[in-house]
């Protein structure tokens, strides 16, 4: 809208030119590879920077940087993509932690070029999937990136990386399949309808769907996206991939794929099927908070730090997905803010985990023990980033729970409140887990001469800091950017099926359980 | 098919349409027994290939009785791949004879579950 | 104006953080000189700008700083008027003086920067929390003073006890905040807004009586929560594992007693429900009464505080809730002075025992400590209740006003009155086996007077504790005139006729006396050493509630998770998945047996197949 320039074409082909640069660098120069992935990490998040500058926030609602080139007309299959204020933090949030993951696989030995190519490709496919209004396009940038998170997994993991890494895989490819089915009816609905076919989300914004057929789209593209939010109980391959994976790909599979399940929920399930969204919200929202729950009380137990930060994440998605089906503003706005919150605070968490796992070598929590006083500054950014986590106010995480709490409250109470006890659990595991890895006496001598951060680590932490920061004191341009978006959606729910998004002031929708409405 | 039967000529030295299929139907099934029968990989090839002229034939055969050209395009479509087919199949059995030094297939079971 | 009010807390934060990133480098004593003198500072500023209130009946004004999270109405806001001023003025007050101590106090701590980093954060987020114009900078300042209180408790985290009791801490704290998070929840459901004007001045038209009712015990669990109510108190005496300086400002003085001006701030929302106001009034004499009886049996000196916090917290707790906010809040500020005090003064004897705790090995310091003795009469007496020091003013005011309420209010009188009696035996109890009697000293302890940095604050606390109390006498109501602009929407409830308040200042005072008088006899006439055995150690273990706790929801919550994540998860909704996965092997093994290599075979069943289906066509397509 500002210019012809088709930057968003920049933008999502640049991580993959980069991938090219990165591919055609001499295998004698290996420790050339990481600082110029890095460098070449960065002009994604030039031009992300760039958009967030111009994006226009009073036009938030509207795509913005709208580009269309058709590439099969008959079917109505092209290039069409652009950015609103909900895709604008992601693809922000994206474009962020890329550079920052890369710079954190110093410790990657085995086939580095080929490790960095997987990261850029993988980044090209998350962007794409954010900017994408063309459901196949959308579709093959979400399928893009799981190859290069399968190889990610399986060639730079853990111990038992092929066992998740192929897990990852199929139950992925298998909401993926259903996804496309999805898709694939639907662009023959509209053809039906119309006389031509079309896969343009706009276009598809106009069919009149009925009941039935919202229900089975919705069940075909929800398969997908719960799975990859991860939804409980489809939440299994998440643990074994999380912990099993490299650091970078801890970080991204935290930070930014699991938003695409979120993501697909909010851009595609609420605007295209809203009868069924307002069927289906309460037993999406009840498996929310069965996730927030149950995460956070698995979460507790995990003698593994990493598991134990993946199972937060099963806890905190949760939180986005009630807040997404509360189907209120606050709730939906909360939902939004909360990817990028738990993005940068879970994903920050996996690369500190990374960093004591580069220097000891264990993820067990026992081994640990009194690194308080070995490495205080190391300490004192994970106490941060957990206490961002547990949603301490005045730091990001507590915005998004704060709206989607009181967002659903208006929606389901019994549910919300229910979710507010996983605020109570968090403080348990995070805190739980700090007490027996740093404080108390160093009782293991292999933990005694550990370095504290050294400035590489401190450079990748710092940023991050900053923005939790930021977005927990003033959080008003971010919102300010996703309100009209949010508002957009809500108001077509509304007008297409009548229902009500519930506003406060409603005091007699009090629960029984908390007394007499007599005045 | 009811209309190319009627169409028959009363002419008894037209070739009639239907010998065209009789004869199709005749090449098919040797080939087909061929193929079964034969433990030979060439051999089972170019029964493979006798079969595919014979649908070829079927095709030209019923494209002339109702004048239409679909059909006789399907046929260019089928001789490009069985030409491509060719290619492949022979190098690969050219490839295995070098190395097992037979072509009968009942040996090449090396791919069974 | 506007701009003073920003500097009283600016200040305080600009001092945690010069010290969080350059802490080190400072070092001692210069980090502790930092943060005394931005406390110090906003301890100025706010006089200077609570000076108008003085005259009475000025409202004061909000501070917009900028729009926070707007469409919740939440903004960064604060709101300076008398309360907000009153708590100002003790934060920071007290706040200073704590500073201070404890550039003594902590003197030689490798952690001297750090600490002090941690109670500049302190500062800032209690004055948050007393100065924000809305629920949601309350909740703000609610969990900040968690935190510091987190880190301040651990400060010793080599120490296992101590970083335990920090986590206990802000658990429980987080147990109470589930209940404040809720009523936020309903609070915004009905209002719209979080904002204390749109809420306090709709709250009568808006509410019904359950949601308020709902509201305000909601937010009594939140209270309850961070000023160690029943039943989440657990968490204080724990948090006596924290540096003593700490225990005074944060557990004493005030992170503690922001329950208590959180239900005063809210007076409004418990004005409309009767159940909610004697709840709370019945939760604060339980609990004084309660913690009283445990303090009787501790042996650490500074356990006895603790428990005599809970108990004194207690107090406020049984003022607001029956709407006598004054009283409440008065109680709060004297209580700030005398507690401080002693327990800055317990932290000296400490000092001077080089870090003993027990009283069983303290004994005859009279001599030894002049100054924090001397100090420390002081407070003992006025926490007794016995005038004219601060104490008694105000557990009158709210033992009257309960009193006044009648019906069932007066049985809640009566308790209080007991735990009056019994506040000065515990207390008489601690200061005569502490400085009276034969020493008990370990081997090589030489009790010394404490550095003057740390008697300075002793001295003007205990001038704060002995006339403090005089701000609000019956006869010159000062303090009340001076917050009536903050409750003026609340119709508290009002003290009784002249008469009868002499009556009932009589039998408090009477209670007080039998106290002192009953520890006399006990300790110094009989010197009666510290008891053992049998009851004793019940009392000692605080009626083993923590063990009762830890059997009945932490043992079992945590086996539950087990069962989740090691039982349910792994086995069954992961094994369901790769069951699934297993099916499709299995499958495959079998169906794989039809490969059975042999080409010809294929052959076959392609045959087959394309006879099938022209049989079928013939079938069903009725044949040629």
């Amino acid at each position: 809208m500002h210019s012809t320039f088709p930057v968003i074409a920049l933008l999502v082909l640049l991580p993959t030119v980069g991938a090219v640069v990165v591919g055609l660098l001499p295998k004698s120069r290996r420790e050339l590879v990481l600082p110029i992935a890095t460098a070449l990490s960065t002009l994604p998040l030039a031009v992300a920077l760039y958009i967030l500058w111009e994006f226009s926030a009073t036009d938030g609602a509207a795509f913005q940087f709208t580009e269309s080139v058709s590439w099969y007309e008959p079917w109505g299959i092209g290039w069409n993509v652009g950015i609103d204020g909900i895709s604008l933090l992601l693809i922000t949030l994206t474009a962020i932690l890329f550079p920052l993951s890369i710079l954190a696989s110093t410790s990657v030995v085995k086939d580095v070029k080929l490790f960095m190519v997987s990261m850029l490709l993988l980044e090209t496919g998350l962007l794409g999937v954010f900017v994408s209004l063309d459901l196949l396009l959308f579709f093959v940038f979400f399928e893009m990136t799981l190859v290069p998170m399968y190889l990610l997994i399986g060639i730079w993991g853990s111990e038992n990386r092929v066992y998740a890494a192929i897990k990852f895989f199929l139950y992925t490819a298998l909401g993926s399949a259903l996804l496309l089915t999805g898709i694939v009816a639907l662009a023959v609905m509209y053809g039906n309808e119309t006389g031509t076919i079309s896969f343009a989300f706009q276009d598809l914004l106009g069919l009149e769907l009925s009941a039935n057929a919202q229900l089975w789209l919705f069940l075909g593209f929800g398969a997908a996206f719960a799975i990859k939010v991860p939804l409980f109980p489809f939440h299994t391959w998440l643990p074994d991939a999380h912990t099993e994976a490299p650091t970078a790909g801890s970080v991204i599979l935290a930070g930014v794929l699991l938003k695409l399940g979120t993501y697909g929920f909010v851009r595609f399930n609420l605007t295209l099927f809203p009868e069924a969204t307002v069927r289906l919200a309460p037993w999406l929202a009840g498996l929310a908070v069965v996730g927030i729950i149950y995460g956070a009380a698995v979460a507790i137990v995990q003698p593994d730090v990493k598991r134990l930060v993946a199972y937060s994440s099963v806890s905190h998605l949760g939180f986005i997905v009630l807040g997404t089906f509360a189907l209120t503003s606050q709730g939906l706005q909360g939902g939004v803010i909360q990817m990028v919150n738990h993005g940068l605070t879970t994903g920050a968490l996996f690369l500190l985990v990374g960093m004591i796992y580069e220097r000891r070598h264990t993820r067990q929590i026992s081994d640990y023990g009194g690194l308080a006083g070995v490495m205080p500054l190391f300490a004192g950014v994970f106490l941060f980033m957990a206490f961002a986590s547990i949603g301490l106010p005045g730091l990001n995480g507590f915005i998004g729970e704060f709206k989607i709490l009181l967002g659903s409250y208006l929606a389901f109470p019994v549910m919300a409140i229910l979710a507010a006890s996983g605020v109570v659990l968090a403080a348990i595991y995070l805190l739980w887990a700090y007490e027996r890895m740093f404080t108390g006496p160093v009782t293991n001598a292999a933990n005694a001469g550990l370095k504290d951060l050294n400035a590489r680590e401190l450079t990748i932490l710092v940023p991050i800091a900053l923005l939790v920061v930021l977005l927990g004191i003033y959080p008003k341009p971010a919102l300010d950017r996703i309100e009209p978006a949010v508002e957009n959606i809500i108001e077509r729910i509304e007008e297409a099926t009548g229902h009500e998004s519930p506003e406060f002031g409603r005091i007699d929708d009090l629960p029984a359980a908390t007394g007499e409405n007599s005045p | 098919m009811i209309p190319l039967l009627a169409q028959a000529s009363t002419d008894g030295l037209t070739v009639e349409p239907h010998w065209y299929m009789a004869l199709a139907a005749v090449l098919f099934a040797i080939g087909a027994a061929g193929l079964l029968l034969r433990r030979n990989a060439l051999v089972m090839f170019m029964s493979i290939e006798l079969m595919l002229n014979a649908v070829n034939l079927t095709f030209v055969a019923v494209d002339s009785g109702l004048g239409s050209l679909e059909g006789q395009i399907s046929v260019l479509f089928v001789m490009v791949v069985a030409a491509a087919e060719v290619t492949v199949g022979l190098a690969i059995i050219v490839a295995v004879f070098r190395k097992r030094a037979t072509a009968s297939v009942d040996e090449l079971a090396g791919m069974r579950g | 104006m506007d701009f003073l009010i920003f500097l009283i807390v600016a200040l305080p934060l600009a001092g945690f953080l010069e010290l969080l990133f350059f802490g080190k480098r400072i070092g001692e004593p210069g980090a502790g000189y930092v943060a005394s003198a931005t406390v110090g500072i906003s301890f100025v500023l706010a006089l200077i700008a609570g000076f108008d209130f003085l005259q009475g009946g000025e409202h004061g004004r909000t501070v917009e700083l900028f729009a926070w999270i707007p469409s919740l109405g939440l903004n960064a806001t604060f709101l300076w008027d008398p309360l907000s001023a009153m708590m100002t003025l003790v934060v920071t007050g007290v706040g200073a003086l704590i500073h201070i101590y404890s550039i003594g106090y902590m003197h030689g701590d490798p952690g001297f920067g750090r600490f002090f980093t941690y109670m500049n954060l302190f500062i800032t987020s209690m004055l948050l929390l007393v100065l924000g114009a809305n629920f949601g900078i309350l909740f703000v300042g609610w969990e900040l003073v968690g935190l510091s209180s987190y880190l301040l408790i651990s400060f010793w985290f080599e120490k296992p006890s101590a970083a335990a009791a920090g986590k206990k801490a802000f658990v429980v704290n987080r147990i109470g905040d589930f209940g404040f998070l809720i009523a936020l929840m309903l609070i915004f459901n009905s209002f719209g807004s979080l904002d204390y004007g749109s809420v306090f001045e709709g709250a009568e038209a808006t509410l019904t009586a359950g949601t308020a009712t709902a509201i305000a015990l909601l937010l009594l669990v939140g209270a309850a929560g961070k000023s160690a109510q029943l039943p989440l108190y657990v968490w204080l005496p724990d948090a006596m594992e924290g540096p003593t300086p700490v225990s005074a400002l944060i557990h004493a003085a005030t992170m503690v007693t922001a329950g208590v001006y959180m239900v005063a701030r809210t007076g409004a929302l418990f004005e409309l429900s009767s159940v909610a106001g004697a709840v709370v009034t019945t939760v604060g004499a339980l609990t004084a009464f309660y913690a009283a009886t445990i303090a009787i049996g501790q042996r650490d000196i500074k356990r006895v505080l603790a428990y005599s916090t809970i108990s004194q917290l207690g107090y406020m707790f049984m003022g607001v809730g029956a709407l006598a906010l004054v009283g409440g809040v008065f109680h709060l500020v004297t209580h700030a002075f005398f507690k401080a005090l002693l327990f800055l003064g317990a932290g000296s004897v400490i000092h001077a025992m080089a870090g003993e705790q027990d009283m069983g090995k303290m004994g005859g310091l009279r001599k030894k400590v002049p100054v924090t003795f001397a100090t420390m009469v002081i407070a003992w007496i006025a926490i007794s209740g016995i005038p004219p020091f601060a104490g008694f003013w105000s557990k009158d005011e709210i033992l009257a006003s309960v009193f006044n309420r009648g019906g069932g209010y007066i049985v809640l009188w009566a308790v209080g009155i007991v735990t009056a009696g019994l506040t000065a035996f515990y207390m008489s109890r601690m200061m005569f086996l502490t400085f009276w009697g034969e020493p008990r000293w370990d081997d090589g302890v030489v009790p010394h007077e404490s550095p003057r940095s740390m008697t300075v604050p002793l001295l003007a606390l205990a001038g704060l504790s002995a006339v403090g109390g005089l701000i609000n006498t019956p006869w010159r109501p000062a303090l009340e005139h001076f917050l009536e602009p903050s409750f003026e929407l609340v119709d508290q409830t009002h003290l009784p006729e002249a008469g009868v308040q002499v009556a009932l200042a009589a039998v408090s005072i009477a209670a007080g006396v039998i106290g002192l008088l009953v520890a006399y006899r006990r300790y110094v006439s009989r010197a009666t050493q510290l008891e053992e055995g049998g009851r004793w150690d019940t009392l000692l273990a605080g009626y083993h509630v923590d063990d009762l706790y830890g059997r009945t929801i932490v043992a079992p919550g945590k086996a539950a998770a087990d069962v989740m994540a090691f039982t349910a998860d792994a086995k069954l909704v992961d094994g369901a998945v790769n069951g699934m996965g297993g099916l499709v092997n299995w499958a495959g093994r079998i169906l794989s047996k039809l490969q059975t290599g042999m080409v010809r075979s294929y052959g076959l069943g392609i045959l087959g197949g394309v006879v099938g289906v022209v049989v079928w066509l013939l079938v069903a397509g009725g044949g040629f």
